[in-house]
């Protein structure tokens, strides 16, 4: 019962994250939905991950979007997508029937090493290469800061025009 | 009747990518692409911990799924940059008015 009620709240405010018209309120949503996914991830007896997904999901990129929302700016659109709708609709039906058909055809044969005891000993010492990567990622992260911080050309709008 | 519990989390997780997938697809904001973006991931990090929850391998599903949020992260980061980079030299967050490819 309580997954069902999570999972509802999850799609709800996905939902409301992808049809606000204003950014800032699209963001509290996508914080909100993303707190509500770090409680499913706990429920599932992921603790370490639900801790760094309200941290970092709920927490950081929240922050990180309310910045940049506020240096760029509300912009209003009109209606029309940047794909038609049809064609949208049927790239979604495609995706999903094509990630049932996997999940029926991966079911039972598919082998998973034997569990290991901690989570430090797969992070630090089967999947090593992994830490490099995650700090090579933040290091990356930390140009991208750099970039929506460093100040830009002013507007000119003729750059578009042409 | 009582629906179990991966079935679920398997609805949610299809529902979350569908929705991040529609967003990427439909929105003409850049920064409405990054949230269609996030809402993706976060479908994909459920089902690496539904995964190891079913095999009971919730060591290797978090060390993968920490993994994957730092990674969904920096792409959130990188993003918001060229998004916030691209308003100030252009003027606009449009993916239409800003694509500069002929057609």
């Amino acid at each position: 019962m309580e997954f069902i009620l999570v999972g509802v709240g999850i799609l709800a405010c996905a939902v409301l994250a992808f049809s606000a018209r204003r950014l800032l309120i699209s963001a509290v949503w996508l914080a909100l939905t993303s707190a509500l996914v770090a409680l499913m991830l706990y429920m599932l007896g992921g603790a370490h991950l639900a801790v760094i997904e309200l941290s970092v999901g709920a927490g950081l990129v929240t922050v990180l979007f309310v910045f940049a929302i506020n240096i760029s700016g509300e912009e209003s659109f009109d209606k029309e997508t940047i794909l038609p709708k049809p064609y949208a609709w049927g790239s979604l039906i495609i995706a999903g029937g094509l990630a049932i058909f996997l999940i029926v055809k991966t079911l039972g044969i598919v082998n998973l090493p034997e569990p290991v005891a901690k989570t430090s000993m797969i992070n630090w010492d089967a999947r090593y290469l992994d830490i490099i990567l995650q700090v090579a990622l933040i290091f990356s992260g930390v140009l991208g800061v750099i970039g929506i911080l460093a100040p830009g050309k002013e507007s000119s709008g003729k750059e578009v025009q042409k | 009747m009582s629906i179990p519990i991966p079935l679920v989390v398997l609805i949610v997780i299809l529902g979350l990518a569908g929705i991040g997938l529609y967003c990427i697809l439909a929105s003409r904001n850049l920064i409405k692409v990054i949230v269609g973006l996030q809402l993706l991931v976060k479908g994909a990090v459920l089902a690496f911990m539904l995964a190891a929850h079913l095999t009971q391998n919730e060591n290797l599903g978090q060390t993968l799924g920490v993994t994957i949020i730092v990674a969904d992260t920096i792409v959130a980061v990188v993003g918001l940059a060229l998004a916030v980079q691209i308003r100030l030299r252009t003027g606009s967050l449009d993916i239409k008015t800003i694509s500069s490819l002929k057609r």
